[in-house]
């Protein structure tokens, strides 16, 4: 199932699909390793709501919940 | 310099952000570190040298960055450094616990064709982890020699010394490649032949054709500066339509070295790491809690503001009273004149302003190492960002502004914090809204001078409350106007704890503190000089009193009236009476020193026992302008015997009992004159500041204050008031002694309650006109010494005009708005 990243839960994994962003963000989130086929976990919330961390290729990314909302996730189970 | 090693070798050390590249950088140089900005930005450059084995490493540590783009300026200048200023080598620095991210970095590096050294540090903590790689594999795949390395124990630092020597001396560029895939690669040879033919470009063919393909912005812009290349350009557009049929060509790029990073990775790992939860990420799961992040966050706000502020005030101190103390020697062994004035109140005064930072500084970037190195930092930013995006700030912000509660200066300073240039100029452009601490004095002293104590809270309150809104309203204006544009992503590693070795911390500290000294210090003392000489010169100023000539006759009166004392208590002959005079200079030692002792108590006592006994001198000391004639009629006025009557009233304090004890027969006369001479002391100190008094109202600073007079008048400001803005440059709370030499009344920071008392009974002073001085103080340009830091951090003299045209500009406009409520509301 594909889920935004946004509105994935703590804890729950999956493989990033697509990026829909657009411009410095977008590539920037590339650098970072936010590519299609990487693993993602999420893994909290900031205590108000916003930014989210992730774990990807092994390391730690917070990122905004407006970045999350661009980037589509095949969730697994 | 002269040097005996003729093989120099240039590295240029680049590595992720929290690679500890700089640790690593610091093992190798040591102290032979130099730092400065790169030609015409903002980005910092630092570089030091190493002297190993015969040969002389010459390093430039480039900017720690996650990639090599054209879109950040960190990435570009790290690139522009290795392909225009062409080193031998490039010294890769990998954090080995986190290395597929950082062999995205090492692809780029590869792309640059340039001999390659693999410093593979954070072994212990890799080992730790599980990791275990084939080194050999990987030196194959990468075309590097690898190293491995413990930054943090200063381990395997000979090891790749001695290899960046080899590789060197063998000179050989990586032979690896990225791969771009069947569809690419074609496009890329062809371009990469025809740039052959172009004269003068000194760059890796294959990485300029690649980056033509990427549509990078810089290397297109260099391509069409050189002749005979549009051609190339034109083709490599139209083989990017095509080629995006099948590809996006704005991500392909990226993504094919995230490939090549993947199959490194997955190549020389021997066995797969644990994925699990690591330390941090427990660690992290209280310390971001959704309940106790926060709390957490306010905590160490809290601590770090208390560090720099509160433990920093005690250094700050000690150290203005070495310079008193100083100032006071040159004054004794100096003779009285001009130069004595230089260099005591222009230079010592100065050099005392730039060193009283110091402290503040040393412990700031303590705190901040501390913070950044245990990575706490990228936390405190997380757990923050949602309120200080509201505003169009990064969530780093909140830390330089909140210090500028104390000190504007680490504010200003600590919002290098910041990576995007943007967010660190809206930072600091608002910064002097947040009220510092040296402020405080400034408006407890309109405060208690117009309103009642349970008032003046709110009025407080109010000022600084205001500064903070003020600061929102800014800094929203600031993103939308000259910092608009895409703001930077807030896309942020979080980088695993670490516990900081004191040897990092003290070194950032060090080079801040240099840093400071050197590039801000110059600009302070000579501004502090200039404000100095503004306040005090003309010299010669034409007195309308004959001052002098009062309090020669005031000493004269006092003479002969000590004289009729003593002999009234039969003291007649020349001997006894100067045994007396003795006896009260002991007594008068003995006050002063018990005065200094007494400073740190409440001094508000002292003023009301003061006016209880208003005689004759403490009334006419109370009172503004009185002829100097005046002073010596009543100085006159009181009778000798009206000194004794009032000595025998008045109890002996008890730090003088002592010495009654010890002169039993001596000590009623010489008490006596003691209190006669108190009312000398009075009139010829009164005589003393209305001649300052008079002498300031004619310096170039109130020249100027009544120049800008009818500006201010609007704001309801005198030039007196004006004169008082202007020598708060210097540092703010010289306002209130400034205040207290213009209306002739003793003031500084400990003796506010009289100046308090005097404005208050001023007509020119309205509670109103005491808020719009308030607000104008809140807002207007800071000290001198934060303008020097700002100019520095702004990196240039431009930004420093903005700055002061703008915060003079909002402070009328407020004051003046705040005015014409209050007029509307019915003050006056």
């Amino acid at each position: 199932m594909i889920k935004k990243l946004a509105d994935l839960h703590v804890g729950q994994s999956g493989t990033i699909k697509e990026l829909h962003g657009h411009g410095n963000i977008m590539h920037r989130l590339i650098d970072m390793g936010v590519v299609p086929g990487t693993k993602v976990n999420v893994l909290k919330f900031a205590p108000l709501g916003d930014p989210v961390e992730i774990k990807v290729k092994n390391f730690n990314l917070s990122l905004r919940m407006s970045e999350a909302k661009t980037i589509d996730v095949m969730v697994e189970g | 310099m002269a040097d005996n090693h003729e093989k120099i070798i240039r590295i240029a050390l680049a590595g992720n952000p929290n690679c500890g590249k700089t640790t690593i950088f610091n093992n190798i140089t040591g102290a032979k570190q130099h730092v400065g900005n790169y030609a015409g930005v903002t980005v910092e450059k630092k570089e030091g040298t190493r002297n190993f084995e015969g040969y002389r490493l010459d390093f430039i540590d480039l900017p720690g960055t996650y990639s090599l783009t054209a879109r950040s300026l960190d990435e570009l200048v790290a690139r522009n450094v290795i392909v225009n200023d062409n080193p031998d080598l490039i010294m890769n620095v990998l954090d080995e616990s986190n290395l597929e991210r950082n062999l995205y970095l090492a692809a780029q590096l590869i792309e640059l064709e340039k001999p390659m050294v693999i410093a593979l540090n954070m072994d212990d903590v890799a080992k730790e982890m599980g990791v275990d790689l084939d080194l050999d594999k990987m030196a194959e795949l990468t075309g590097a020699t690898i190293v491995p390395t413990v930054g943090r124990n200063n381990e395997g630092t000979d090891d790749l010394l001695r290899a960046t020597i080899k590789v060197a001396q063998a000179g050989q560029p990586t032979k690896a490649k990225i791969d771009y895939g069947s569809n690419i690669e074609p496009a890329i040879a062809e371009l990469q032949a025809e740039l052959e033919e172009i004269a003068n470009l000194h760059y890796p063919l294959r990485w300029v054709a690649v980056k033509l393909l990427e549509n990078d912005a810089d290397v297109v812009k260099k391509v069409k500066a050189l002749s005979g290349t549009e051609g190339i350009l034109a083709k490599a557009q139209g083989m990017r339509k095509t080629l995006g049929v099948t590809d996006d060509m704005d991500v392909i790029f990226q993504e094919k070295r995230h490939e090549f990073a993947v199959q490194v990775f997955n190549a020389v790992l021997r066995k797969p790491i644990d994925a699990g939860l690591t330390r941090s990420d427990k660690i992290d799961k209280i310390i971001t809690n959704r309940w106790l992040g926060l709390p957490i966050f306010a905590l160490v706000m809290y601590l770090l503001f208390n560090f720099v502020n509160l433990v920093g005030s005690y250094p700050q101190d000690w150290l203005a009273d070495c310079v008193t103390l100083l100032g006071d020697w040159v004054s004794t062994v100096m003779p009285e004149g001009q130069l004595q004035s230089l260099i005591v109140n222009g230079v010592i005064a100065g050099v005392g302003a730039v060193l009283s930072f110091i402290p503040l500084i040393i412990l700031l970037f303590m705190g901040i190492s501390f913070l950044e190195d245990t990575g706490y930092m990228a936390r405190a930013a997380f757990v923050i960002d949602r309120i200080m995006r509201s505003c169009g700030l990064h969530g780093k912000s909140f830390i330089p502004l909140i210090l500028g509660f104390g000190c504007s200066i680490p504010g200003i300073m600590g919002a290098r914090i910041l990576d995007n240039r943007k967010d660190r100029m809206v930072t600091i452009l608002v910064m002097q809204l947040m009220s510092c601490s040296a402020r405080l004095p400034i408006y407890t002293l309109f405060a208690a001078a117009f309103f009642t104590p349970a008032q003046g809270g709110t009025v407080l309150f109010s000022v600084y409350f205001a500064g903070i809104i003020l600061a929102v309203i800014m800094a929203i204006v600031f993103r939308k106007t000259l910092f608009k544009g895409e703001a930077e992503p807030f896309v942020m590693e979080m980088p695993p704890y670490h516990m900081p070795t004191l040897k990092s911390v003290l070194m950032h500290m060090w080079e801040r503190a240099v840093l400071y000294l050197k590039k801000a210090g110059t600009f302070i003392l000579a501004a502090s000089i200039l404000v100095w000489f503004l306040v005090s010169y003309p010299q010669n100023v034409q007195y309308s009193q004959d001052y002098d000539g009062a309090s020669e006759q005031i000493n004269q009166i006092y003479e002969e009236k000590d004289a009729a004392i003593m002999n009234h208590f039969g003291f007649t002959a020349k001997e006894q009476q100067d045994k007396i005079m003795n006896l009260v200079d002991q007594m008068n030692t003995i006050a002063a020193d018990q005065e200094e002792d007494d400073q740190s108590e409440d001094t508000d006592e002292d003023a009301a026992e003061a006016s209880q006994d208003a005689d004759e001198a403490t009334k006419i000391a109370d009172e503004g302008n009185v002829a100097a004639t005046d002073i010596v009629a009543t100085a006159k006025k009181v009778t000798p015997q009206e000194s004794i009557a009032r000595a025998q009233k008045e109890e002996v304090p008890d730090y003088l009992t002592d010495l009654k004890e010890g002169n039993k027969a001596n000590f009623d006369a010489a008490w006596a004159v003691y209190v006669n001479d108190q009312d000398k002391d009075t009139f010829l100190k009164k005589l003393d500041g209305d001649k300052n008094a008079e002498k300031i109202g004619q310096s170039y600073a109130a020249r100027f204050g009544q120049f800008v007079e009818p500006i201010m008048r609007p704001l309801g400001f005198d030039w007196k008031m004006s004169l008082s803005l202007v020598a708060a440059m210097a540092a703010k709370e010289v306002m209130v002694s400034t205040l207290g030499t213009i209306y002739a009344v003793e003031a500084d920071e400990d003796h506010e309650s009289s100046l308090a008392q005097y404005l208050h009974s001023d007509p020119d002073f309205t509670p109103l006109i005491a808020v719009c001085l308030m607000v104008f103080v809140l807002i207007y340009p800071p000290c001198i010494a934060a303008m020097a830091v700002f100019k520095r951090e702004a990196g240039s003299w431009g930004w420093l005009a903005f700055f002061i045209v703008y915060a003079t500009v909002l402070a009328w406009v407020v004051a003046w708005i705040v005015r014409q409520v209050g007029l509307l509301l019915g003050f006056q």
